[in-house]
């Protein structure tokens, strides 16, 4: 669990965190939004004492960081930046294997989780390991850095922009990736990000900051039902509210289950049930349908979406 | 290995020449057919090129420990009020000239190999002052951002993160320190170090143009040599520690 309490940032004159509370439970994701200059990056770089508050308090499981030995502190929380900052002068392998190395695991076992991590962001051990960081796409380079992050396997994570600068096709990709590990793992993590999108899609809460303060915590179905304020409301957008609300629920919540999942026919189309409504949405408007055939993990039909349903329901 | 076959040959032409001066006699006798000696016989040429490279060695080892430590000190947080002093004095001194820097040596430390020294070091710092400045300035800051933030000591990101990636700017700035000196040391003969300066001044004075052209030619090929020794082990380190391209 990390808490803030009363945390205040100054650079010389400008408050960069202007008295803050914040508390994120234990593998909880919570997310920072917020336009860009508002303090998202000073947070973060607070949590893992990389900027010391200029007052207030931060506390990790109960202990004020100001107090932990620094090693100690950092080892223990994965760190992941917009930059990706990969060493260049190290291959992909040794990049990641950087925190189990400073932990001196013996070699056999970072081989071990270099591989496994690697497999799991799904990059060919084969292929990758030896290449060095300016060899690798962007989107390769930032899965390295959150390889690296995750390599010792941390309590807490921390991740600033950890998906920017990439196309929205791989950004998805990445963003699903990290839900799915999310599930697994349960890391507490803290993560920084400007596009409400992304926010909304990866957190348990989201806080929203504005010129250093937070402006409203809660979970995102709050955010866009209740947004507490002009600006929050501005930020997720006042119109696609509803869209967007879609978004986040599973086809699973408003389907029509069968008694008995069936076998599907070969060829059949159709959604996964953890598909979301507004995709749902999309395709009975493309193909003017009036249901879709849901289906699970196996590919058995599980049951219907129906179109009335969808639109009294959906939102 | 490949990359040292032009330094070594380098070495050969320049221990060859030094020893075997001698042998080209009837060369240099074209060149000056009035003189009765046509090779410099006041010291023997090893004697001298010996006694160049120590004093270039020994400065550019002194200056290079205390300019990288400069340039380390500069850029940690705790020099950092420092740090535009010091890249002041790095870029102002670099347009001293060296025959300035001895000249000014000469009423302090009077004449010899001492000030010649004196003058070497000083002098020589400033190019791998000014690149393990450029050098440690030139890394990504998220690349020492996520260094510490991932839980390296001080320590260690300076020696595993930033003095690798720095290090060939400042191998570079070495280079130039010592190709400089290797000149610079030569006129330290005029306030009496003996290097391979000795037979240029003493052929300048007596008209000698053979003992002129024996102290060029050996200097020419020790910076000749000492060069692509550099850029022998620039390679080196670019192949060791910063690969940019795949490794072959
Ligand atoms: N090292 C620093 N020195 C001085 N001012 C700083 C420093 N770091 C941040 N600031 C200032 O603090 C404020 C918040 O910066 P921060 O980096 O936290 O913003 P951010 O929300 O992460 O923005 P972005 O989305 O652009 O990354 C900005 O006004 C910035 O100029
Ligand atoms: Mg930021």
């Amino acid at each position: 669990m990390i808490e803030l309490k009363n945390v205040t940032r100054r650079f010389g004159q400008t408050v960069a965190v202007d008295h803050i509370d914040l508390t994120v439970e234990t593998g909880e994701v919570c997310v920072l939004v917020g336009s860009s200059g508002c303090g998202k990056s000073t947070t973060l770089r607070m949590i893992n004492r990389l900027l010391p508050a200029s007052s207030g308090e931060i506390l990790v499981d109960g202990e004020d960081v100001t107090g932990m030995d620094l090693q100690r502190l950092r080892l223990n929380m994965g760190y992941a930046i917009q930059g990706t900052g990969l060493f260049p002068h190290w291959s992909v392998a040794r990049n990641i294997a950087l925190v189990p190395r400073l932990l001196k695991w013996p070699k056999e076992r970072i081989d071990a989780r270099v591989t496994e991590l690697l497999q799991m962001l799904e990059m060919d051990p084969a292929s990758f390991a030896d290449k060095y960081p300016q060899q690798l796409s962007g989107g390769q380079a930032q899965r390295v850095g959150v390889a690296r992050a995750l390599a010792a396997d941390p309590n807490i994570l921390l991740m600033d922009e950890p998906f920017g600068a990439l196309d929205a096709i791989t950004r998805e990709n990445l963003q699903l990736e990290m839900l799915r590990l999310q599930r697994q793992l349960k890391k507490t993590t803290v993560f920084v990000t400007h596009d409400i999108d992304e926010a909304l899609r990866l957190a348990t809460r989201i806080a929203v900051m504005d010129q250093g303060r937070i402006v409203q915590h809660d979970t995102p179905e709050n955010i866009l039902r209740r947004p507490a304020s002009d600006f929050v409301e501005n930020l997720v957008g006042k119109q696609d509210r509803g869209l967007k609300l879609m978004a986040l629920r599973p086809v699973r919540d408003l389907m029509t289950p069968h008694d008995k999942p069936r076998p599907a026919e070969p060829g059949a189309d159709g959604l996964k049930e953890d598909d979301s409504l507004r995709l749902a949405l999309s395709v009975m408007l493309w193909q003017d349908l009036r249901q879709v055939a849901v289906f699970d993990h196996q590919g058995n039909e599980t049951g219907v979406l129906l179109r009335e349903r969808l639109i009294e329901g959906g939102v | 290995m490949r990359i040292w076959r032009t330094p070594v040959l380098w070495l050969a032409v320049l221990l060859a020449l030094t020893l075997g001066m001698d042998g080209l006699e009837p060369l240099f006798r074209l060149i000056q057919p009035d003189t009765q000696s046509v090779i410099y016989q006041r010291e023997t040429f090893l004697f001298l090129l010996g006694n160049h490279v120590l004093l270039v060695l020994i400065s550019a080892t002194i200056g290079t420990f205390a300019a990288v430590a400069g340039g380390i000190f500069a850029t940690r947080p705790s020099g950092r009020d420092f740090l535009p002093l010091v890249s002041q004095i790095a870029s102002i001194g670099q347009t001293f000239p060296p025959v300035a820097v001895l000249a000014l040596a000469v009423p302090v430390l009077g004449f010899g190999e001492g000030p010649t020294l004196v003058a070497l070091v000083l002098y020589g710092l400033l190019p791998v002052l000014r690149n393990t400045l450029a050098g440690l300035d030139g890394i990504d800051p998220a690349v020492t951002e996520a260094a510490r933030g991932m839980g390296m000591s001080a320590r260690q990101v300076l020696f595993q993160v930033e003095i690798p990636l720095a290090g060939r700017v400042i191998l570079a700035g070495i280079r130039t320190s010592v190709t400089i000196n290797i000149a610079t040391a030569a006129i330290g003969s005029t306030i009496g170090a003996r290097t391979l300066g000795d037979p240029v001044i003493a052929g300048l004075v007596n008209g000698n143009t053979a003992y002129v052209l024996q102290g060029a030619l050996l200097i020419g090929l020790l910076a000749l040599m000492t060069d692509s020794l550099f850029e022998a082990l620039e390679k080196l380190w670019a192949r060791r520690l910063a690969p940019t391209v795949s490794p072959a």
